[in-house]
């Protein structure tokens, strides 16, 4: 059962999500009727699948929602502000009790009741006076009376199912009963027969397999579509056949001939079950078998064409009603067909595995090199080449749009527009941008801090921005794209921007930095992602608790990402982070020092240059004007041996600085897998992971930003002795 | 060299899950034996899960000089711990017969694979619980709560290391990480 309701879960998390993404479109002004049927649907599917399943907690919640949603869909009330805001608190409710479940927990504890309880109360007013059930039973109503039939006299208002299940309805992890369960929320089963023909003799049973069958007369106002969706799980497997209240009886034989049961046995339960009446039957029958005699005859019997009239004139509207139900079912089906789940973990392995390949590859083209066979090297590289196609669309799998993490802010966006009393609006740019799923989901958090802050310090007040001439609605927005090899998340609000002042006095205020330090505006600004600091006075509840930037900046550090702020005061900020694609592959920079070899991540690389003068002590140089700082690798990471004739310097760029790294020789650039080092190695700065390389051997990546931070820091430290120490963490953390 | 020692080592009892056995009788556990400066030492089978040839190691830097470095093992990069450097004494030399033995710690539901440098791998040898003595206060010249007990083999002690405390993961990545803040 567990797959069933992981599958439950995860659909009907999508749903909610259309369900939200919905209602927000109503709320903007949106007043498609197919928006409406979307939200409906997607809360009626929630309730469907819940019944299923057996979630009753959800069931009944969602079934609150779909009640005034109903009225809605039937413009028996009008979309307002309220009605939205109590319907997305049940969106979030569902979720909680989702979260629930993915629990293990059926029930809803006190407080989720409690919660759950209350909802339910805001959404009463919307519901009238009358449920919408009695709506819905007067379309029914419409359906069945359409065929009052020449059955006078008696009103049998049932509907009339036939079901028989499919034999792996077990196996799918779905219980019959609970379908029968689920159908007694529609109406109230007047009669059933449990139907055990189709059981075999107990040595050939499998009890694993269903053999069941029921004939059911069911009391109920739903609509035919309603009564099917009930079975919607099981639909393709079983055979179902549903006549609704007053059918003709000639329905009624063309059931009993369409079902493998024997004819009598069947005319039986439908008499007990109060469809027909004995008189009825027996005159059907016998109509029946005239028909069958008279088949041959031309002239034919005067039964037969009354027959056939009759039946061409079945109920024209459950005909098409049917049709359009299976044009919807197809349509879907095309759909999902273009799509296939695949669990994550999967997807994880394959792309080890091309890891792995492409390591393998790369140590036999370096065979095939060494060997001089041109055969053999061609077939090397042409190997080479399909393995990097492979590794390319093996990554592309992992690919996802952006689009999703970002549609979450509208939601952010309308609540703290409310919360706070401002006016919002959110521009999203670039929501089809692709990048890694490990990406999206770590960057998602660190997002929601961004986009928070923008909206609660950034945005001013409605007044405030009349009052410094700007458009009183405030704008967020949101952009995506890509740039040379790593993607860019811009947050930009046309708020307050940033006081440097205030962060200044806040800084010195906190201990960050001391008093008559000068720091250039960059670095003030760079002072916000320090630990600890914040400086709004008061605390909301969404934001300026300090705790927030720091965090935001270690989350994307450790995706291998940097974040950046320009803001300027009056006119607004703007956060610009800079992720890589993907986590498990880099373009790298292959140098060695000594024996060993180093990775720089090739993003990084500006130029390479030789390092003429190795007699020079201080470490910097000229390059073309600029004074470069660099870091003698050797010296650094003390490798034995002595310093080579020739030197290189590597050119490395992040953050807008540039700085050199003194490497023996430079090897070219290469695409790796990035291995970790594990945890025993997690406290280690200024080397980022390690990779193998084509000869078996692991080469270590640098982590340029740490490398250079830490001889920074090093090298201040020296210089100023302990007194300065402080403030040079600060500024190496801020690099 | 290739892999010595398989894990499924015959007729083990894995701790948790012992078959019946009388209740007089004594457990008997394997041990890997190996030569480190001399010394002979034990570690349970059941933590090592190959013996492989020293070679093709990459030197991290800034690192305590026990940590020798890393290795690739069959494209997952596995460190590699100086036994010698890590009981005080110097880095040991290489010889032909040094190896490299692959322990499998699981610490915190999560599995590590460290690798250890030993001078020589001698046998797999049978000792019996009641033939293990606890460990001296002193006089060991390793820390005392690296061992896990003297195992009387052949009339000589041999030291059974506790190898979940001799390659503490937590403890390693600390003493890298003062080493690493000192450089």
């Amino acid at each position: 059962m567990d797959e069933v309701l992981n599958v439950f879960s995860v659909e009907a998390r999508e749903q909610l999500e259309a369900m939200e993404a919905g209602l927000l479109q109503l709320e903007a002004g949106d007043r498609d009727p197919e928006t409406i049927n979307g939200v409906f649907r997607a809360a009626h599917t929630i309730k469907g699948g819940a019944g299923v399943v057996e979630i009753h907690t959800v069931e009944k919640f969602t079934h609150v929602l779909e009640n005034v949603l109903d009225r809605l869909r039937n413009g028996e009330i009008e979309v307002n502000g309220d009605m939205i805001s109590a319907l997305l608190l049940g969106c979030d409710h569902i979720g909680t009790l989702l979260d629930m479940v993915a629990r293990g927990q059926t029930e809803a504890d006190d407080g989720v009741q409690r919660a759950g309880d209350e909802i339910a109360e805001q959404l009463r007013p919307f519901l009238g006076g009358k449920a919408a059930a009695t709506k819905a039973s007067g379309v029914t109503v419409a359906d069945g009376t359409v065929q009052r039939s020449d059955r006078e006299g008696r009103i049998n208002d049932c509907w009339h199912i036939s079901i028989r299940f499919g034999r792996n309805v077990f196996k799918n992890g779905m219980d019959p009963l609970a379908f029968l369960r689920y159908l007694l929320n529609l109406g109230e089963i007047a009669h059933i027969t449990t139907l055990t023909d189709a059981m075999p003799e107990a040595d050939v049973m499998d009890p694993e397999l269903c053999y069941l069958g029921f004939e059911i007369a069911f009391r109920s106002h739903a609509s035919k579509e309603d009564i099917e969706r009930v079975f919607a799980f099981c639909r393709d497997e079983c055979e179902l056949h549903i006549l609704p209240p007053d059918s003709k009886l000639e329905e009624y034989l063309l059931l009993i001939d369409a079902l493998p049961e024997e004819t009598m046995r069947l005319g039986e339960i439908l008499v007990k079950s109060g469809a027909l009446t004995r008189e009825e039957l027996d005159a059907g029958l016998r109509r029946q078998s005239g028909e069958k005699v008279g088949a041959g005859d031309t002239a034919g019997a005067p039964q037969l064409g009354n027959i056939l009239i009759q039946q061409h004139s079945v109920q024209p509207e459950l005909v098409e009603a049917a049709a359009i139900k299976q044009k919807a079912v197809s349509e879907k089906k095309a759909a999902e067909s273009s799509l296939i789940r695949v669990h994550a973990d999967k997807l994880d392995q394959l792309i080890d595995l091309v890891g792995e390949l492409v390591i393998a590859g790369a140590s036999a083209n370096l065979l095939a090199k060494k060997s001089g066979e041109a055969a053999l090297t061609e077939a090397t590289s042409v190997l080479s080449r399909l393995v990097e196609s492979i590794r390319d669309s093996a990554l592309q799998l992992r690919m996802v749009q952006i689009g999703e993490t970002f549609n979450r802010f509208h939601r952010v966006a309308r609540d703290v527009s409310k919360d706070l009393h401002k006016e919002i609006e959110l521009v999203i740019s670039g929501a089809e941008t692709e990048l890694d799923k490990s990406v999206v989901e770590k960057i998602g958090d660190p997002l929601m801090h961004l986009v928070r802050n923008a909206m609660d310090h950034g945005i001013e007040s409605p007044a405030a921005r009349a009052a410094a001439g700007k458009p009183t609605a405030g704008r967020v927005e949101l952009n995506a794209f890509h740039d040379s090899g790593s993607i860019v998340i811009e947050v930009v609000d046309d708020g307050g921007g940033l006081n440097k002042d205030r962060i200044q006095a806040k800084a010195i205020e906190k201990g960050v930095i001391q008093e008559g330090e000068t720091l250039s505006d960059q670095e003030v600004v760079n002072l916000i992602f320090e630990p600890g600091f914040s400086t709004v006075e008061k605390v909301t509840n969404l934001s300026g608790r300090g705790v927030g930037m720091d965090v935001v900046r270690k989350n994307i550090t450790a995706l291998r990402g940097s974040v950046d702020v320009k803001t300027e005061l009056g006119a607004g900020s703007r956060f610009t982070i800079r992720l890589p694609l993907t986590l498990a592959i880099i373009d790298g920079f292959l140098t060695s020092v000594g024996k060993a070899s180093y990775v720089i991540p090739l993003d990084m690389v500006v130029e390479c240059i030789e390092l003429a003068d190795t007699s020079i002590e201080r470490d910097y140089i000229n390059l073309r004007g600029e004074v470069l700082p660099f870091v003698r690798l050797r010296e650094l990471f003390e490798v034995p041996g002595k310093q080579p004739a020739r030197e290189n310097i590597v050119v490395v760029q992040y953050a807008g600085r540039k700085a050199g790294i003194v490497v023996d020789q430079l090897l070219g650039e290469f695409q790796t897998v990035i291995k970790p080092l594990g945890s025993l190695f997690r406290n280690m700065r200024g080397i980022g992971g390690s990779t193998i390389l084509g000869t078996g051997e692991v080469a270590l990546i640098l982590d340029v930003q740490a490398l250079v931070g830490q001889c920074a820091a090093t090298e201040e430290l020296q210089a100023r002795g302990r007194h300065g120490a402080r403030r040079v963490e600060a500024h190496g953390a801020a690099a | 060299m290739g892999n010595v020692v398989q894990q499924s080592a015959g007729t083990t009892n894995r701790a948790g899950g012992k078959p019946p056995v009388p209740a007089n009788a004594p457990d008997i556990q394997q041990y890997l034996t190996f030569q480190l400066a001399g010394e002979m030492y034990a570690v349970g089978i059941l933590n090592v899960k190959e013996i492989i040839e020293y070679g093709q190691l990459t030197e991290i830097p800034m690192m305590p000089a026990f940590i020798r470095g890393v290795i690739n093992l069959r494209g997952s990069v596995v460190p590699v711990i100086d036994l010698a450097a890590r009981f005080g004494g110097s880095q040991s030399e290489q010889s032909r017969r040094t190896c490299i033995v692959i322990i499998e710690l699981v610490t915190d539901d999560e599995r590590h694979d460290i690798g250890i440098v030993v001078d020589a791998v001698s046998e797999v040898l049978e000792v019996s619980d009641v033939d293990i003595e606890p460990p001296p206060a002193f006089g060991a010249k390793i820390r005392a709560d690296f061992i896990a007990g003297m195992g009387k083999i052949g009339g000589k002690f041999v030291i059974i290391l506790d190898i979940r405390k001799v390659l503490s993961v937590d403890e390693i990545a600390n003493l890298a990480a003062i080493k690493a803040e000192d450089a």
